[in-house]
């Protein structure tokens, strides 16, 4: 992309480093020089073996965790404490227990100093797109995973962000439901365009989702081995664009360079 | 839990009244026939005939009241200061290691042997009864509520904070509801902590609540009025008890219950 414009979200040549969890330990240098970025409006998958420090590189972005090294600009903007342009899609569970549904979808609103009528009506709006209607009432614990997926997802979008930030937000989901899931985020995103820095361990979803697929190698220090643009004609359904002849194509070529990581990391959790 | 051949609500309430029947029973035979003697175990229908005389004059009532207020004002004010310092200590870890041998210590001191230093203090009035309450509540009250903060998810808090929660959002709409969660869920042991506290308190020095009553009968070797004090005691804590009950479902209805949760995909 050649664009005068900055990216909305750019990792500069990020470093993150733990400190050792024992005296006899070494620091762990979980990502090393990596740099992501995301244009405006760009759809990008970050795809990597399981502890290769995806969800660290989310958290850098989302100013929750200082890097070691590197900066992240917000728009060309170097970003300072709290990324106040991004919302984030957590892994696990993130509502608010004591809160309805509703409640929780309008806490946002009601942070930023909405009143209380107001961020009912929106986030009841919020409600209705999502396909919760008549569950407003009832307490995280009483939905479903898939359903507390849709709430955290309102929860995060009522807010417009101008990024958004996904760790795995489906993974703890069966197929079916995933797949539904799948095709609300796609045509959420793309009545309005965000950026969005996806995180996934699936690459059939990476791709189905993606504009582009960013490959991440096995830890310690990893970073992006390859790129992908995925040129696949919108608007997707994540079911049909799996059996078309091009999909297939990126799958095979993504998934050689991905299956060397993921043995490696294999073998070194093994061996650890 | 319940097994198969449990019977069903009302008839459990009519097989409770049953065993209560037969306990009193027994303990007439007992003391009728003299294998107990009656004079340190007095007699059942005359603990009864006693309390029935309290609640028909109207005697009982006044004492029952300052009992009462003992209590409420015990609760409220431990559950106060316990909610306020637990939140405290819990989100400034500095001051927190540096009381934490202190609260230790205090919590780990009888605090019964503080009755008479406070009836020193605060005369024979419901005063030294609610201080000595106090001390007993709000121990329970702050672990509980430094226990809740520390037990907020750290996801929720992100997620809080990333929605654009400020430092007195979170402590307003994320620490502040699951400290006090975690003090819902004690309210059983610290409003019967804040009743000890009363009663105790009347025993060791008072001039009225219920158990000055016991305390004047005890000094006249009047062991029937004796039972009858610790009867009513009794039931205005197995009324106190539900009463928390009833409130803690209403509070906590947003919590899994163990069947919800054993039923639900989680
Ligand atoms: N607070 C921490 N202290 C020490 N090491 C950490 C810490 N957080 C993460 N790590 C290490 O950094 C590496 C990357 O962790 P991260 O959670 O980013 O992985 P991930 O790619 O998101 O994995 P998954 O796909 O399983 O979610 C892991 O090896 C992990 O052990
Ligand atoms: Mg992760």
């Amino acid at each position: 992309m050649v664009r005068s414009e900055p990216p909305a979200l750019a990792l500069e040549s990020i470093t993150c480093t733990f400190p050792a969890a024992a005296r006899d330990d070494q620091p762990y240098t979980a990502v090393r020089e990596a740099s992501v970025r995301v244009g405006k409006g760009e759809f990008v998958s970050l795809i990597g073996p399981t502890g290769c420090g995806k969800s660290t590189l989310l958290n850098v972005a989302a100013g929750l965790m200082a890097p070691t090294s590197g900066s992240v600009l917000v728009e060309g903007a170097p970003l300072r404490g709290l990324n106040r342009d991004a919302g984030y899609l957590f892994q696990a569970d993130a509502l608010i227990p004591w809160r309805s549904a509703l409640d929780n979808i309008a806490a946002g609103l009601q942070f930023h100093g909405v009143d209380r009528a107001e961020r009912t009506e929106r986030a009841q709006h919020w409600l209705e797109r999502v396909g919760l209607a008549g569950f407003g009432n009832r307490y995280p614990h009483q939905l479903s995973g898939g359903m507390r997926k849709r709430v955290a997802l309102a929860q995060t979008l009522i807010l417009d962000p101008k990024i958004i930030l996904m760790d795995e937000p489906f993974s703890a989901l069966d197929a079916q439901t995933r797949e539904l899931m799948e095709n609300e985020l796609l045509e959420l995103w793309s009545s309005d365009r965000k950026s969005v820095l996806f995180i996934t361990h699936d690459l059939e979803e990476a791709i189905s989702l993606s504009d582009r697929v960013v490959v991440l190698s096995a830890g310690p220090a990893a970073g992006p081995i390859g790129e992908f643009a995925i040129d696949l004609a919108r608007p997707r359904d994540v079911s049909e664009v799996r059996m078309t002849k091009r999909f297939l194509e990126l799958h095979r070529k993504i998934w050689e360079l991905l299956k060397a990581e993921v043995l490696k990391s294999h073998v070194r959790q093994k061996h650890a | 839990m319940s097994g198969r051949s449990t019977p069903s609500g009302p008839l459990m309430i009519l097989y409770r009244l049953v065993f209560l029947l037969a306990l009193f029973a027994i303990w007439h035979a007992l003391t009728e026939s003299g294998l107990l003697p009656r004079f340190f175990f007095g007699s059942p229908l005359l603990v009864l005939e006693k309390a029935a005389r309290w609640f028909a004059s109207g005697k009982i009532y006044k004492h029952l009241a300052i009992t009462l207020l003992e209590t409420v004002l015990a609760f409220g004010c431990g559950t106060l200061l316990g909610l306020a310092t637990g939140l405290w200590l819990a989100l400034a870890p500095a001051a927190s290691s540096l009381l934490d041998p202190y609260i230790k210590g205090a919590n780990a001191m009888p605090r019964v042997i503080l009755a008479p230093i406070f009836a020193v203090w605060f005369g024979l009035g419901i005063l030294s009864k609610v201080a000595l309450g106090i001390t007993l509540v709000f121990f329970i009250v702050f672990f509980n509520v430094y226990q809740g903060v520390k037990e907020v998810s750290p996801v929720v808090l992100s997620n809080a904070r990333m929605l654009g929660a400020t430092r007195r959002d979170l402590l307003r709409h994320i620490y502040l509801p699951s400290a006090t969660s975690w003090v819902f869920s004690s309210l059983h042991t610290s409003v019967g902590m804040a009743f000890v506290g009363a009663v105790v308190g009347e025993y060791l020095g008072s001039a009225a609540g219920v158990g000055y009553l016991i305390l004047q009968a005890e000094g006249a070797f009047d062991i029937n009025t004796v039972f009858a004090g610790i009867l009513v005691l009794t039931a205005f804590a197995l009324l106190l008890d539900w009463i928390v009950t009833v409130t803690e479902r209403h509070l906590l209805r947003w919590r899994p219950t163990s069947e919800g949760a054993r039923l639900s995909n989680r």
